[in-house]
C-alpha cells in the first residue's frame, strides 16, 4: 500500500496507522478539518520519509463526489482510502436536542456513506484497492448510553457490509475496523481506564494487520469479538438490565 | 484525575490538559493561573505534579529529520520509544538516552537527562542545537548555546520552570545496527567494581548493578556492564513479549529477606568473572521496558528513589559510607545502579558532575524520610547533590545548598516570567 488517503488523519487513531504505513515511496493525502493539527500531522509523516499533500474540509459540509475525484487526481491510483474520523457525542444532548442528533448521526454515518459510496465507484474503475473505515464495537448494539452513536457507526458498518457483497471477486477490498476502548481525545472525558482500554498505537497495529490482510470486519483489539458476540446474543430480558 | 510520578508518592488529584497543537497549548496555558508541564510521567517524585499539569503526549511529532546529517526536529512530546520505532532502521540512534524509552523529548531536555555514555559524551542538553519554548514573557523563542543562552542554560535542566519546551532539534548518533555488544565484569567488592569503572573509562557505555545489602569485604559488590553498538545479524531482534504487573503487589514482597535473595541471585547468576554478548539495544538501555508497570511491585504506597552524585575526589569514602549505612539500617534497594560520570556543564541546575551517581529503590515506610535525611547529610558533606528528577522529599536547604547557581537560576526564570506561570509540588517544597 504506497498511495494512501485518509479522511479524518488528525484522527489520533488515523495518526498511528499512517505512521505505521510509511514505506519509501509512500504517499499521503491527508484531509482533515483542524488547519494546525493537520499541518503537524503532515510534517510527522515527511519528516519519516513519505510525500504527503493535505487538504483542510470539513467532511460533513464538502462535496464527497468533488473531494474524492480530487484524490483520485492527485494520487493516479490510490491503494488505500481511509475513513477514520468520528465524533461521541453526548448521549443526553442528544436525546434534549434533534439537531444535535442529526448532526451526529451526518458526522458518523451519512457523510462517511457519501465518502464511501463515492470512493466505490472509483476504486470499481480502478479494478482494485482497499476501503476502510473505522466503525465502532457501539454498531453492534443499541445501548441506552451512547445509542445515537452507535446508530451512525451501525449504518457505516451494513454500508460497508454491502459493498463487500458488490465487490465480492473483483479486487476490490472493504474492511469495518470495530475498536474497543481506545484512550485517544475522542475518549479523554472518561476517567478510570482499566483493563480493557487501547492505546491508539496497539490498535494500529492491529488495523494495519486487517488492512494488509483482507476483506471483512475487523474488531480491534481481536478480544472484542468475543466479547461483542456475548453482547449480541444477550436475550432483551437480560440485556435490559446490565448497567451498560 | 489521579496522578503521580512513578514512585507512585505523592498522588494527587489534578486537572490534566492535553493540547493537540501548539497553538491550543499556547491558548491553554494563557487561561490558567499556574501549571507545569508533564512529559511522559516518569519522573519518580513530584517534579511534574502541580494542581493543574499540562501535558504533551499529543505533540508527539518529528517535525524534520535530515537523514544525511541525522539532525532530527521533534515535539516537545515525542518520547525515546518513537525516536527509535522511526529512526533506528535507518542507522541513527539518540546521542544520550535515559533508563526508560518512555521518558520525553521535553522531559529528557527539562531535567538534562544522562545515559550510560556520560563519562563520554555528557548529558542529553549537551547535544541540542536548539529549543522552542513557550515563555511567558516572549511567547514562544528559539534559544541555544548561541541564542538567549542564558534562556537555554536555565531551562536545559530546569524542570519545567522557565516555559513549556515545545520542540528540540539535536543530532543523532549513526550505529551500525539495533545491536549491543556487552562485556559483563562480576566485581566482588565495591573497590574491585570502581578499579573496573577507571580500567574501562574508554568504552562507550557503562553501568554497574551493585548488591547494596552485600555487607563486611562484599560490600558493593555487583556487575559493571560495558556496551559498544556492533554490527549483528541483519535481522532485527524479535520484539520480545513484555509481560505487566497486572495490580499492587503487596508491599511485603519487597521487604529485606526477599530483596537480599533478589540481589544475592543477581550476582551469582553471573558464573564468570568476564561474560560477553550480543544483545537488543532496547534490552540493554531499557531492561526494566521489559515489565511494564514495574512499579506496581513496590505496592499502592509507592516507593522513593533516591540518586545522588559525589564528586570524584570523595566519592568511593562517600559511597561506602552510604553502603554501610544502609546495611546497618537494613534498608536495601532491589536494585542499586552505579555509574561513573564525567564532567557536568554550564546549565543551572543540571545533575550530572565528574564523579559517582548511586541510585537506590527505597519501599515507603514510615521510618523512612528520618533514614535518607541521614543519608542526605553524608550526600552533603562529601560534597554531593541529589538528582531532581527522582525527588520528592529534598528540603529546600539542602537544595540550595547543593544547587548553588540556584538564584541565578531563578533570576533568568523571573526574567522570562516563569514565576508567574510555572510551578510544581517540587519548586514549590525547593523554595523556587
Amino acid at each position: 500500500m504506497h498511495n494512501v488517503a485518509i479522511f479524518g488523519a488528525t484522527s489520533a487513531i488515523a495518526e498511528a496507522v499512517a505512521r505505521r504505513l510509511i514505506k519509501p515511496e509512500a504517499r499521503f493525502y491527508l484531509v482533515g478539518r483542524d488547519d494546525e493539527r493537520l499541518a503537524l500531522v503532515a510534517a510527522d509523516l515527511a519528516a519519516r520519509g513519505a510525500q504527503v499533500q493535505t487538504q483542510v474540509a470539513d467532511l460533513v459540509e464538502v462535496d464527497a463526489e468533488g473531494l474524492v475525484a480530487e484524490v483520485f487526481a492527485a494520487l493516479g491510483v490510490v491503494d488505500l482510502i481511509l475513513i477514520a474520523y468520528g465524533l461521541l457525542p453526548d448521549q443526553e444532548a442528544c436525546e434534549k436536542s434533534l439537531p444535535t442528533t442529526l448532526e451526529a448521526i451526518a458526522v458518523n454515518g451519512t457523510s462517511q456513506v457519501a465518502l464511501a459510496m463515492a470512493a466505490a465507484a472509483h476504486l470499481e474503475r480502478q479494478g482494485g484497492g482497499t476501503l476502510a473505515a473505522i466503525t465502532s464495537v457501539a454498531a453492534d448494539r443499541g445501548r441506552r448510553s451512547n445509542y445515537v452513536y452507535g446508530a451512525a457507526k451501525a449504518l457505516v458498518a451494513t454500508f460497508l457490509a454491502g459493498l463487500r457483497h458488490r465487490f465480492h471477486g473483483r479486487g476490490v477490498r472493504v474492511v469495518d475496523i470495530r475498536p474497543g476502548f481506545v484512550d485517544t481525545p475522542m475518549t479523554a472525558r472518561f476517567e478510570n481506564k482499566g483493563l480493557l482500554w487501547s492505546s491508539p498505537d496497539r490498535v494500529a497495529g492491529n488495523i494495519v494487520r486487517a488492512l494488509e490482510k483482507g476483506s471483512g470486519v475487523y474488531y480491534v483489539p481481536g478480544y472484542w469479538r468475543a466479547i461483542m458476540a456475548v453482547i449480541r446474543a444477550l436475550p432483551e430480558g437480560i440485556f435490559h438490565r446490565l448497567p451498560l | 484525575m489521579e496522578i503521580s510520578g512513578w514512585g507512585r508518592h505523592p498522588r494527587i488529584d489534578a486537572r490534566v490538559l492535553r493540547p493537540r497543537t501548539f497553538g491550543q497549548l499556547a491558548a491553554t496555558v494563557a487561561g490558567e493561573v499556574s501549571l507545569i508541564p508533564r512529559g511522559g510521567g516518569r519522573s519518580y517524585g513530584d517534579s511534574a505534579l502541580a494542581p493543574t499539569v499540562v501535558e504533551t503526549r499529543h505533540l508527539d511529532q518529528l517535525l524534520a529529520f535530515d537523514p544525511a546529517t541525522g539532525v532530527v526536529r521533534c515535539a516537545a512530546g515525542t518520547t525515546f520509544a518513537q525516536l527509535l520505532d522511526a529512526l533506528l532502521p535507518h542507522g541513527w540512534f539518540p546521542p544520550v538516552t535515559p533508563g526508560t524509552a518512555a521518558v520525553t523529548v521535553g522531559g529528557a531536555v527539562a531535567a538534562d537527562v544522562h545515559g550510560k555514555n556520560h563519562h563520554r559524551d555528557g548529558s542529553f542538553c549537551d547535544h541540542l542545537l536548539s529549543l522552542e519554548v513557550l515563555t511567558e514573557s516572549d511567547g514562544v523563542v528559539r534559544c541555544s548555546p548561541t541564542e538567549r543562552p542564558e534562556l537555554f542554560r536555565a531551562t536545559c535542566g530546569g524542570m519545567g520552570l522557565t516555559g513549556v519546551i515545545l520542540a528540540a532539534t539535536f543530532r543523532l548518533r549513526a550505529v551500525p545496527g539495533p545491536w549491543i555488544e556487552v562485556e559483563s565484569h562480576r566485581a566482588p567488592c565495591l573497590e574491585a567494581l570502581l578499579e573496573r569503572f577507571a580500567a574501562h573509562a574508554q568504552a562507550p557505555y557503562s553501568v554497574a548493578w551493585i548488591d547494596c545489602l552485600a555487607r563486611g569485604r562484599r560490600r558493593g559488590r555487583g556487575i559493571l556492564e560495558l556496551g559498544r553498538h556492533a554490527p549483528g545479524p541483519a535481522a532485527a531482534p524479535r520484539e520480545p513479549w513484555r509481560p505487566a504487573v497486572p495490580a499492587d503487589l503487596p508491599g511485603w514482597l519487597l521487604a529485606r529477606p526477599a530483596m537480599a535473595a533478589f540481589n544475592a541471585l543477581y550476582y551469582h547468576r553471573q558464573r564468570r568473572a568476564v561474560t560477553r554478548a550480543l544483545r537488543p539495544c532496547r534490552a540493554f538501555f531499557y531492561p526494566l521496558d521489559g515489565i511494564r508497570h514495574w512499579n506496581r511491585l513496590y505496592g499502592r504506597q509507592g516507593f522513593l528513589q533516591y540518586q545522588f552524585v559525589l564528586p570524584a575526589e570523595a566519592a568511593p569514602a562517600g559511597v561506602a559510607a552510604v553502603l554501610d549505612r544502609c546495611a546497618a539500617a537494613g534498608k536495601g534497594s532491589t536494585l542499586a545502579v552505579l555509574k561513573a560520570l564525567g564532567p557536568g556543564n554550564d546549565n543551572l541546575l543540571s545533575f550530572p558532575r565528574e564523579g559517582l551517581t548511586l541510585a537506590l529503590d527505597f519501599r515507603l515506610e514510615r521510618d523512612l524520610p528520618a533514614f535518607l535525611q541521614e543519608l542526605d547529610r553524608l550526600v552533603v558533606d562529601h560534597g554531593g547533590r541529589h538528582y531532581l528528577a527522582k525527588d520528592a522529599r529534598l528540603s529546600a536547604e539542602v537544595f540550595r545548598t547543593t544547587y548553588p547557581r540556584w538564584e541565578e537560576f531563578a533570576a533568568i526564570r523571573e526574567r522570562y516570567g516563569g514565576h508567574r506561570r510555572y510551578h510544581s509540588l517540587q519548586s514549590h517544597r525547593l523554595g523556587l
